[in-house]
């Protein structure tokens, strides 16, 4: 591209945090706005400036009906359109409504529930409008981030890699803890992205960065049975953050079978 | 080298003195030492960071740390860590480049200056370095770092007395003795250690020890202790029709069903002494004036790893699997010589999910199409 590509960062449900790691960058805040022009950030500044825009970052789930109209303006306004994080990738931790009876979650949060008007679910983007590219993470990794920038600048592929983050443990020298201690440990499942950094802090991966390509599910799950957890333990664990992701809800549904099988076994 | 015939002996704590003797020759002493519930390798200063009275317990997918009923100092066989990382580091800058008024500069690698020295290295990790030494540095192309490493490396192996549950070194011909690549090998016995010396560095060493020559009990006592290692080792591995038996077999239904077990991790490649792959990525900084070329270990396990002309040759686990374990002890004959598994089981305690390679090739053999 010969003119700075234009940006804008779209908020949805979500914490904000994703966008906040862009301002994070201090480093390299400075040379990224050299290479792109920064046009709609309201986290930055109140001067949002119309579309059309050449990259959006979207950032949040789709929770309302009001949302689910506006990833469609946006998306007709961007040329590419990547979305950032957690929420924005697969639904994120709001995406446990998705399994209860959002009318009595509200009822008994909000002292006016009536000011309340919210969808009964928590999806990702991706099941509204064509996204170009997901960057993974609750948080993304900023560095992460300035990279599919500047490779978007120079026309370029991102680098961001796919391996497990089993592969960042052994670079570290971590001992896994699902092989000497019998810990659960999402990692052989999660794209990497953190460095491992749970399981170089005592505890196994929380699957932040969500499933990894071959997410082999099923065959990490039968491990974990085996190592004495029941469904109750599991579901949570694969419920979290990416919750909705394909691969986790898959997983986290046939525990919640074998566990309604299990309750079911008179003992 | 003068090679002394008679084998020495020593007493326990004569061992520090080795070890401040090779760190006044400026050598960092890495040995075994318990940390994150493992025996692992690390910088070694004193004897009493030794595993002292533990021992590993091993089976597919799980490994332990228990105490031993005796005070042994190497009563243990091997962990999750391989001296690899000390030849072969996980991440290496390789080159850098940066703008100048006068275009770019290249800056190479600067000289390693580390030495090493490795304490308790066992006889199917010599091997292991022997293999690694092929793949690194003969042929046309050596590696650098590898090499200045490898020349100053000092190795004092010790002899197993114990083998785990996992361990097929008998079965790959690479111990449990040490034979062949050391400085100095040592076996404990109650009383002490036993010593061969491997090298004139090791001899001119081994002084400091104020070692004596054994006697005939005491090496009597070594070698039933180094017999309780070849005792304990179950676990076979048939060679005999290795290599062509997996690289015949390529289309056999086994692939797709430890396809379906693994996870794809890289684990057991991580874990393996002798597992070299890297990828190199050159790191541009954000201003455009500086090149960092860095080399990181990678695996056959990691889809992005088989990504040519624009898709991922090996798009499946099954065909991730088979690339591991025909490249381990199949092609890798016609390509260095010599299988690539030297029997330490590593990839079988550490795979999270207990899938034993030993298993594999014998399920295939069992409904070979010759
Ligand atoms: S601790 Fe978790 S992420 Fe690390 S190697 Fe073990 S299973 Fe993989
Ligand atoms: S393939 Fe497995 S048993 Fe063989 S050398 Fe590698 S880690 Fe050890
Ligand atoms: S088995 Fe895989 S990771 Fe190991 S050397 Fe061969 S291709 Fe590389
Ligand atoms: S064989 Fe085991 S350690 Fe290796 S990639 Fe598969 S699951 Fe991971």
């Amino acid at each position: 591209m010969s003119r700075k590509p234009r940006l804008a960062v779209f908020k949805f449900a979500s914490c904000d945090g994703c966008q906040l790691s862009l301002l994070d960058a201090e480093d390299e805040l400075l040379a990224i706005c050299d290479r792109v022009d920064i046009a709609h950030f309201a986290e930055a500044s109140s001067d949002l400036q119309p579309g059309p825009y050449d990259v959006a970052l979207i950032e949040g789930s789709i929770t309302t009906a009001e949302d689910a109209a506006r990833i469609r303006r946006v998306r007709l306004d961007s040329k590419f359109l990547i979305t950032i994080g957690a929420c924005a990738t697969a639904g994120g931790i709001q995406a446990l409504r998705n399994w209860a009876n959002v009318d009595d979650w509200v009822d008994s949060i909000y002292p006016s529930p009536e000011f309340i008007s919210t969808l009964s679910t928590s999806t990702p983007i991706a099941q509204h409008v064509h996204v170009d590219f997901a960057l993974h993470g609750c948080p993304i990794n900023y560095h992460q981030l300035v990279d599919v920038l500047v490779a978007l600048a120079e026309g370029r592929q991102p680098r961001i890699p796919s391996h497990s983050v089993c592969l960042d443990c052994k670079h570290r020298g971590t001992v896994c803890h699902v092989v000497a201690r019998g810990v659960p440990c999402l990692g052989p499942v999660t794209q990497s992205g953190c460095g491992a950094l749970c399981p170089a802090y005592d505890r196994g991966c929380y699957g932040c960065f969500g499933p990894s390509v071959p997410a082999n599910t099923s065959s990490l799950l039968n491990k974990f049975r085996m190592l004495g957890q029941s469904p109750d333990q599991l579901v949570p664990l694969l419920r979290n953050f990416n919750a909705a992701a394909p691969e986790f809800q898959r997983a986290a549904d046939q525990l919640t079978i074998l566990r309604s099988n299990d309750e079911g076994t008179p003992s | 080298m003068a090679q002394t015939s008679a084998v020495l002996f020593f007493s326990k704590p004569r061992l520090q003195s080795l070890l401040d003797e090779l760190r006044t020759r400026g050598y960092c002493v890495v040995g075994p030492t318990i940390d994150q519930e493992a025996i692992i390798y690390d910088e070694i200063l004193s004897v009493d960071e030794l595993p002292r009275g533990w021992t590993d317990e091993q089976a597919p997918g799980q490994y332990r740390l228990r105490r031993r009923d005796d005070d042994a100092w190497f009563g243990y066989v091997v962990g999750p860590h391989s001296w690899k990382k000390y030849l072969f580091p996980p991440k290496t800058t390789l080159l850098s480049a940066e703008k100048t008024a006068n275009g770019w500069e290249f800056i190479p690698r600067a000289d390693d200056s580390t030495s090493f020295a490795l304490l308790g290295v066992r006889a199917c990790e010599l091997a292991a370095i022997r293999i690694q030494d092929r793949v690194f540095l003969d042929g046309p192309y050596q590696d650098p770092l590898y090499r200045e490493r490898r020349q100053r490396l000092f190795i004092v192996a010790v002899n197993c007395t114990q083998a785990a549950s996992t361990c097929f070194c008998t079965s790959m011909k690479t111990g449990p003795r040490c034979e062949q690549g050391f400085d100095l090998a040592l076996t404990e016995i109650d009383s002490g250690f036993l010593c061969d010396v491997g090298s004139d560095v090791g001899q001119d060493v081994i002084a400091v020890c104020s070692a004596v020559e054994a006697t005939s009990e005491q090496q009597q006592s070594a070698a039933s202790a180094r017999q309780q290692a070849v005792d304990q080792i179950e676990r076979r591995m048939d060679t005999s029709d290795l290599p062509g038996l997996l690289l015949g077999n390529l289309d056999h239904p086994r692939w797709k069903e430890v396809g379906d077990r693994c996870l794809s991790c890289t684990n057991c490649t991580m874990v393996c002494p002798t597992c070299f792959c890297s990828s190199v990525t050159e790191i541009r900084d954000l201003n455009m004036d500086r090149v960092d070329r860095e080399r990181s270990w990678d695996s056959c396990f990691n889809p992005d790893f088989s990504y040519l002309g624009g898709s991922l040759v090996r798009n499946d686990t099954a065909s991730r699997y088979r690339q591991w374990l025909t490249h381990k002890l199949d092609s890798w004959q016609n390509q260095f010589g010599t299988s690539g598994c030297v029997g330490c089981g590593r990839c079988i305690t550490w795979c999270p999910v207990g899938i034993d390679l030993t298993e594999e090739v014998a399920a295939i053999r069992e409904t070979s199409t010759p």
